[in-house]
């Protein structure tokens, strides 16, 4: 659908930051330069989470950070608002470094992160009270934004009598309220149902085109790739393994923008290719993830969604192969939930991503039309080519007397190279796969593993 | 709230507003007029406490009930101030922390009334013919009951504030002090409240028992319930027991009341969940909400905490932990000088200590406490064999349940030593074996903290999981073994945890009991301290007491705390 728009390439093609249209230095609202952001591990070798990140905000601009989870979107957000350091390079606000949080930054929460013991009213008054505006002022203020927002006649509820919805309304009330130049959200949407989210998105770019909102340029993070671009006028790709950003994409659409248009849908699956591309194992680039390891870190993906995968991409209409964006659509999974269980089911080899299509392999579609019994015992074949860890594992309780091995040894040996949760999170991955494929058992209780059933 | 409620808010008129009014300064009124008679002969000098006899004419029960609730408000109220300036620092500094939480568990494990002894000499002396000096030692005693758990409380709700929250404050700049009012208090209240209500109930058998001491030679006696209690043994006059019983039930009912029930319903506002849920109610709360006199009276009130959160003064950021070489340089002196008080300290109680006592000695203490050690265990376990089956059978019937649970919890708040003279009584009447029949009393007050745990475990307990057990037909053992015990096993180890600690602290005063010249006495570590406290003999007092912190500790460390750790890991419900 499409190869028939003409200038397509030209709108989504890829402008690095030095071609854009020049800005003057008093248009910048936000600079980050070679922004660097690493975390000890036990091993010495620092992780590195954000490596060199360069990018600019001007007025006017929504800029989108879009990733997947733990590309490091939301620490690079963290460190604009001060929350967080870099280990090295410069975040600039109005070309001041920050260091803290800053007056002229405000921060929409994902969790919404409000405090259930105060009402809308003193909810939305409490950053006015940091600041210590005068208590009428703070007042007139906040009943204004809270007006804005459309949250008229809820002054004096509790956040826990308020929908998802109306909450995160008081989570933007709270943040335009302060009059911030730089507006921060952080996947403000993710926690909300489908419709809740929409009309909120709606209104918020609403308010904006209209510009009834005092914020001068707004930079928000998610995983959403329809989102992005239904909001942003800028997109900042972001890979991992170090966290960076690998493309930059404009949306030189009008707001309000139609999901429908041709346009629009060439732009999501322009992106869609983009962030898989990372994914395909031919890809050269030095960012590219390498081969899986013995430490490479894994998600805890069920392995019925893997089973699952394949057996919807065999059946109709898909027969075989899928574009992700029709497929996510379909499953009523995001973009970053999606690409996951696909990374994990082609690591297996039972499907193969190329330009962000899947295809089913011969692996898959016998997975797919397998039983119950077989079907374990395709994914344990599987497990052990193409995960080392299971592999491994399989191996040292073959060697070892008793076929017995504490949970803690091979926890130790992936701390080496992860920090503690990633290693953790990983080898409960690997647990659950293993028992899926019944290549070794698990004791939770004695947190042991071991070869065949319990007494 | 209103959001117009200005000054003036409360001159409109409402409906009942008169009446709301009239029944809440009535309330508000009596309750000042009460504390201050009391609060008088708090400042009398001490020959009149010892000069003026007390009576055991139940008309001066109010009074003296009076002076009791009097010096239970102002333990409280010391161990709040202490709860947020001790668990704020043990939280919020990295140098403190590991000083001040072991500590804080050692403190949680030292029988009070062990020490009761020292603290009035020291307190008498300090306010030499006065007799605030003996409240002070008093008020002191039921602090020490009180503190330590509501600050442990504070302490974890600061360690596990929501991370959302925390980044939220920090992202719109609250000052610390901004933070402190308006995250940690907020969140850290729930929990506090509970253990308010729970240090509270423990309270009153330390304010019972620390009115009428004696120390070596002298005897003191502060005008209150438990001295009138302790007359009454003196003088065996079972009407007077009577009374008094009658009269703490009426304390306790109104405490509840009025002071407790409205706070757990205020607390209520500051739970962290979203989701909304039945709230309790408190019709004292609703008064004091609905009166326009109350509005007024605390409408300045409301204004000097708004101003509190906003004060410039106190308007100090977060200090950014930046680590130099001064910093280390601070670190090992800081940990120099606390080796350094340590090794003190040690020296100073081993020298007293071991100026009288011998190795013969530590021997028979130890071998005392293996005796309360016993009873103890033996206790919890008939109690657990009594309770958990009948809270398993009333949390099944949430009616009843319902009107239960304030019992039981009465039943905890009630101290319980009031009661012993008439076990002492029926021990003498049919003599019978002071060491087996004055256990009973060492767990006569805590074994309730058994079954009002179980019970709301088993109201928490998911129906599907009862409909489960149904369906496939659990029968007898099995039901209780794979169904029931799994699902309440950690409220039941909370419990159990609050009784036998509360059990060791008892046997202080259960273990040596007396009915006018009858003094009845068990052999174990508790009756040890009493005898030595009695005769004023300070190097066996503290041997006592340290080995009992010592019996507590382990007993805790080795028994509960792994069983606790592993309900956490294998039983919970999610």
């Amino acid at each position: 659908m499409a190869s028939d728009i003409c200038g397509s390439t030209e709108m989504s093609a890829t402008v690095p930051a030095s071609d854009s249209e020049p800005v003057g230095p008093e248009k910048v609202v936000l600079q980050a330069q070679h922004v660097t952001r690493e975390f000890p591990r036990p091993s010495g070798e620092p992780q590195v989470v954000l490596d060199d990140i360069d990018f600019a905000i001007a007025e006017g601009e929504i800029v989108g950070l879009l990733g997947r989870s733990g590309c490091g979107k939301s620490t690079l957000l963290r460190i604009v608002a001060g929350l967080v350091s870099a280990t090295s390079g410069a975040m600039l606000f109005r070309g001041r470094a920050i260091q803290e949080p800053t007056k002229g930054i405000a921060m929409v929460f994902q969790t919404f992160a409000l405090f259930p013991w105060l009402t809308v009213l003193q909810n939305v008054q409490a950053g006015l009270d940091a600041q210590q505006v005068p208590e009428p002022e703070a007042r007139r203020r906040a009943l204004g934004a809270i007006d804005l927002i459309g949250l008229n006649g809820f002054e004096d509820a509790y956040p826990r009598e308020l929908s998802g919805g109306m909450r995160q309304r008081v989570g933007f009330a709270r943040a335009l309220v302060v009059d911030p130049e730089l507006l921060l959200m952080d996947e403000p949407f993710s926690a909300l149902d489908v419709l809740t989210a929409e009309t909120l998105r709606s209104d918020l770019v609403d308010l904006w085109s209209e510009r009834k909102l005092a914020i001068h340029a707004i930079l928000m993070v998610t995983h959403n790739i329809e989102e992005a671009v239904f909001m942003c006028d800028r997109i900042l790709v972001m890979s991992s393994n170090p966290g960076h950003i690998s493309a930059e994409i404009a949306v030189p659409l009008p707001h309000p923008r139609d999901r429908l248009a041709p346009a629009f849908r060439q732009i999501v699956d322009d992106i869609y290719s983009r962030m898989t591309a990372g994914i395909a194992p031919a890809h050269g680039s030095k960012h590219a993830e390498s081969a899986v390891s013995l430490s490479t870190w894994l998600p805890a993906i069920s392995p019925t969604r893997i089973a699952g995968l394949t057996e919807t991409l065999e059946t109709s209409p898909f027969s075989g192969s899928a574009d992700l964006s029709a497929l996510s659509a379909r499953l009523r999974l995001n973009a970053g939930g999606l690409l996951r269980v696909a990374e994990v089911t082609q690591m297996l080899g039972f499907v193969e991503l190329r330009d962000g299509t899947l295809h089913l392999t011969a692996a898959g579609r016998a997975l797919a039309a397998a039983g119950i019994g077989r079907r374990n015992r395709l994914f344990a074949e599987h497990l052990l080519r193409a995960v080392p860890l299971a592999a491994y594992i399989r191996r040292v309780l073959e060697d070892r007397p008793g076929h017995q091995a504490p949970r803690s040894r091979f926890l130790a040996e992936l701390e080496d190279h992860l920090d503690p949760h990633d290693a953790e999170h990983t080898l409960t991955a690997v647990i659950g796969w293993g028992r899926y494929a019944d290549i070794f058992s698990y004791d939770h209780k004695h947190r042991l593993f071991s070869l065949g059933k319990p007494p | 709230m209103q959001i117009t409620n200005g000054p003036g808010a409360w001159l409109r008129p409402t409906r009942f507003a008169i009446a709301w009014d009239m029944l809440a300064g009535f309330l508000v009124f009596g309750v000042f007029v009460a504390l201050a008679l009391g609060s008088v002969g708090t400042f009398a000098p001490l020959a009149s406490v010892t000069t003026t006899p007390l009576s055991l004419d139940p008309a001066r029960l109010p009074y003296y009930a009076v002076r009791t609730v009097l010096r239970m408000l102002a333990a409280m109220a010391a161990s709040l101030l202490f709860t947020f300036t001790y668990g704020t620092l043990a939280a919020k500094s990295r140098r403190a922390e590991p000083v001040l939480i072991p500590l804080l568990d050692i403190l949680q494990s030292v029988p009070v009334l062990g020490y009761l002894s020292f603290t009035v000499v020291f307190f008498i002396s300090l306010f030499p013919g006065r007799a605030l000096g003996a409240e002070f030692a008093a008020v002191f005693a039921i602090f020490t009951s009180q503190a330590w758990n509501m600050a442990f409380s504070f302490y974890q709700a600061l360690r596990t504030v929501p991370h959302d929250l925390d980044e939220a404050c920090s992202a719109f700049r609250f000052s610390i002090w901004q933070r402190f009012w308006r995250l940690e208090v907020p969140f850290a209240m729930p929990g506090l409240v509970w253990n308010m209500m729970m240090s509270m109930s423990g309270g009153w058998f330390f304010v019972v028992a620390s009115e009428a001491i004696t120390v070596s030679d002298r005897t003191i006696t502060l005008p209150g319930i438990g001295s009138y209690v302790a007359l009454a043994i003196a003088r065996q006059d079972l009407g007077a027991i009577g009374w008094a019983i009658l009269a703490m039930t009426m304390v306790i009912i109104v405490y509840d009341q009025l002071l407790f029930r409205p706070l757990v319903v205020w607390a209520d506002s500051f739970r962290f969940e979203q989701t909304a849920r039945q709230v309790p109610h408190s019709w004292f709360l609703q008064v004091l909400r609905q009166s326009r006199l109350v509005h007024a009276a605390t409408w300045p009130g409301f204004v000097a905490m708004r101003w509190l959160f906003r004060a410039r003064v106190l308007n100090v950021g977060p200090s950014r932990g930046h680590r130099h070489a001064v910093s280390l340089f601070i670190d090992i002196a800081w940990y120099a000088a606390v080796l350094a008080a340590l090794l003190w300290t040690a020296n100073i109680i081993i020298r007293f200590v071991a100026s009288e006592l011998h190795w013969a000695d530590v021997a028979t203490v130890f071998r005392l406490g293996a005796y309360t050690l016993l009873r103890v265990m033996i206790l919890i376990m008939v109690a657990s064999i009594v309770w958990v089956p009948v809270g398993v059978l009333i949390g099944l019937r949430p009616k009843l349940a319902e009107r239960i649970q304030p019992l039981a919890q009465f039943l905890a708040a009630f101290p319980a030593n009031l009661l012993f003279p008439i076990f002492v009584l029926l021990i003498v009447r049919w003599h019978l074996n002071p060491d087996i029949w004055l256990s009973p009393l060492m767990i006569l007050g805590t074994q309730w903290y058994i079954l009002f745990n179980v019970i709301a475990g088993v109201t928490a307990y998911p129906t599907d999981f009862l409909e489960a057990a149904a369906v496939f037909h659990f029968h007898g053992w099995q039901w209780w073994s794979k169904a029931v015990l799994p699902g309440i096993f950690p409220y039941f180890v909370t419990g159990a945890i609050t009784a036998s600690g509360g059990a060791w602290n008892a046997s202080i005063v259960a273990e040596v009991a007396s009915w006018g010249a009858t003094t009845l006495s068990a052999h174990g570590l508790g009756a040890y301290i009493a005898q030595t406290t009695a005769a004023g003999d300070y190097p066996r007092i503290v041997l006592g007491i340290a080995v009992m912190s010592l019996f507590v500790i382990l007993f805790n460390r080795l028994l509960w705390r792994p069983l606790y750790a592993y309900g956490e890991r294998h039983l919970r419900l999610d």
